[in-house]
């Protein structure tokens, strides 16, 4: 296996503000073949800790040529019951291996009595939850010795003991921790849709200036007892219009930003794939030309 | 335990809120939890439902993943149950869930439905090793010039340290001629010869590689696994006329040893 050379930061630099997509490893071969013109790939951190074997390779070969950010699906920060050392340790010798330029977990839990639940779930918002999540960023914070995007979640239920609103709380945690903010749009109109509030309202009250990336997935579509509609944040199909024209009036006011286009399930061939990618990095050069215009135009 | 203090008030109020969501989420029998609320302001089976759903159909589709041959031979609805069943019952230990699903070929072996299929649970069984040798850590496999230095005695009296992809899976049954035909969506080939099988896994490159031992080199890899000299491994054979050089000489091609012990 070989080394990863000591000047890794120099060849593979921060994610820039251009999009990226998921690393599936069906899509491995033809991207080393083809080096596709991306800004950055992510990977979910826990399929990368086997301790060796194919996974790590390609992993290398990407990093070589490409900016990292790692996302970590398992760390279970909204929950409270201490954060899992292990799993942490985990997710630090990770990052000190691939220097990946951002690093992203989600507000959610999905360990409970000691066995993993594999969904991130939601909780109540409270004064007690607060203050639970900022201690567990602190302390993945100073273990991973780096600042940690936190993700809004997807939710399906609200909690009756919920006192604060989930922007508010998500802004307080921002604040309190120095922890970034990855804005998952998709996520809000997923929310938006299944609680009946305005997203546009949600993004308006959204602490912006902490956005340090932006994540865009397909959902699926049901309804629910009363036959409201319900979105599931499935991330098993292309990105809805919806979703498009809410990315494009955050972009407008926060400029472009790394943007992720998310396919975990029924994942479509490379192409496919690749055009989401392609269409976030023109939906960005689009509303940088029309800021500009605005700025000839006063 | 009376609590005085709103902190700690509110503390155990969340790990209870919690406590009882996981407790709905593991037993599709029990309503959504009493502090959960949808669009009217009232608890919804639906939406509730989208979270139990989520946590069973992620961990069957992580086992799918892993037992692509398993799910093959039985077919999607029996494989979707069988791995419903076992994920009930087993859920994963830690979130790396590359390493969920290592019990399932134990299940498998328990599991009613599929007791007509006796080689299931090995193939099962095979292909978790091949899962295991995949993500196995990186080690340099020995090479045939270590063999030069020692003399007869000194090879006779060497044990073997197995790189860490090597796994080693026996069977009544032709688990790896199943494996073989199964791979890929094409069409399967009928197996030939329905005899025992044993089989390797080895990474000596990139690359996972699954071959076949004859018996009587299976019975020397498994005798040399568990830490046998290559003498005592021959013994264990129990083949007069075993030819231990070229087993030997077959394994370290194979990228079986990390080292001898000599």
């Amino acid at each position: 296996m070989s080394v990863l050379p000591s000047d890794l930061t120099r060849l593979a630099p921060d994610p820039p503000r251009r999009a990226g997509v998921g690393l599936k490893g069906e899509h491995i071969d033809q991207i080393l073949a083809e080096r596709p013109d991306l800004g950055f790939f992510e990977i979910h951190a826990e399929n990368y800790m086997g301790e060796g074997g194919p996974p790590h390779r390609w992993l290398e070969a990407i990093r070589a040529a490409y900016p990292l950010s790692l996302h970590g699906v398992g760390l279970s920060i909204g929950s409270p019951k201490p954060l899992d050392l292990d799993h942490l340790a985990r997710l630090a010798a990770l990052n000190k291996r691939y220097q990946p330029g951002l690093f992203s977990e989600h507000l959610a839990w999905s360990t409970h009595d000691g066995g993993y639940l594999n969904d991130l779930l939601p909780l109540p918002y409270t004064a007690e939850t607060l203050a639970v999540v900022v201690q567990h960023i602190d302390q993945v914070q100073e273990t991973m010795r780096r600042r940690m995007l936190l993700e809004n979640p997807s939710t399906y239920v609200v909690f009756a003991e919920s006192t604060m609103a989930e922007v508010e709380f998500i802004k307080e945690v921002a604040e309190r921790s120095g922890c970034g903010l990855l804005l998952d749009v998709s996520n809000v109109m997923v929310s938006a849709t299944n609680h009946g509030f305005d997203p546009t309202v949600y993004i308006d009250s959204f602490p912006l200036r902490h956005v340090q990336e932006i994540h865009l997935a397909g959902f699926a579509e049901t309804v629910d007892d009363a036959g409201q509609p319900l979105l599931i944040d499935a991330h098993d199909s292309p990105v809805r219009d919806r979703v498009w024209d809410l990315y494009r009036s955050v972009i407008k006011r926060l400029g472009p930003v790394p943007t992720l286009v998310e396919w975990d399930n029924d994942v479509p061939e490379w192409p496919v794939l690749y055009s989401q990618a392609k269409r976030a990095e023109a939906a960005m050069l689009s509303a940088m030309r029309e800021a500009g215009e605005l700025r000839h135009a006063s | 335990m009376p609590l005085d203090r709103p902190d700690e008030q509110g503390a155990a109020s969340f790990r209870a809120t919690l406590d009882a969501f996981a407790a709905a989420l593991v037993d599709p029998t029990c309503p959504p939890p009493a502090g959960t609320r949808g669009r009217e302001g009232a608890t919804d089976q639906r939406r509730f439902a989208v979270y139990r759903n989520n946590v069973a159909v992620s961990l069957i589709a992580s086992l799918a993943a892993r037992y692509p041959v398993t799910r093959r031979l039985v077919g999607e609805d029996f494989f979707r149950a069988m791995a419903r069943a076992y994920a009930a019952r087993s859920k994963p230990e830690s979130p790396v869930l590359i390493h969920y699903g290592r019990g399932f070929p134990a299940f498998v072996a328990t599991f009613e439905p599929a007791r007509d299929l006796p080689y299931l649970a090995d193939v099962a069984c095979l292909e978790n090793a091949w899962v295991e040798a995949y993500h196995a850590a990186e080690a340099e496999p020995l090479t045939l010039a270590a063999l030069a230095a020692l003399d007869a005695d000194g090879l006779a009296n060497a044990r073997a340290r197995f790189h860490p992809a090597a796994r080693l899976v026996s069977s009544d049954h032709p688990i790896a001629s199943i494996w073989a035909a199964h791979q890929g969506a094409g069409e399967v080939k009928a197996i030939e010869n329905w005899r025992a099988e044993a089989a390797m896994t080895t990474r000596p490159a990139a690359e996972v590689i699954l071959r076949l031992l004859p018996p009587g080199g299976y019975a020397f890899a498994r005798a040399l696994f568990h830490g046998a000299t290559i003498r005592q491994a021959h013994a264990a054979t129990e083949i007069e006329d075993f030819d231990a050089g070229a087993h030997l000489i077959g394994l370290i091609e194979a990228g079986a040893f990390a080292k001898l012990d000599v």
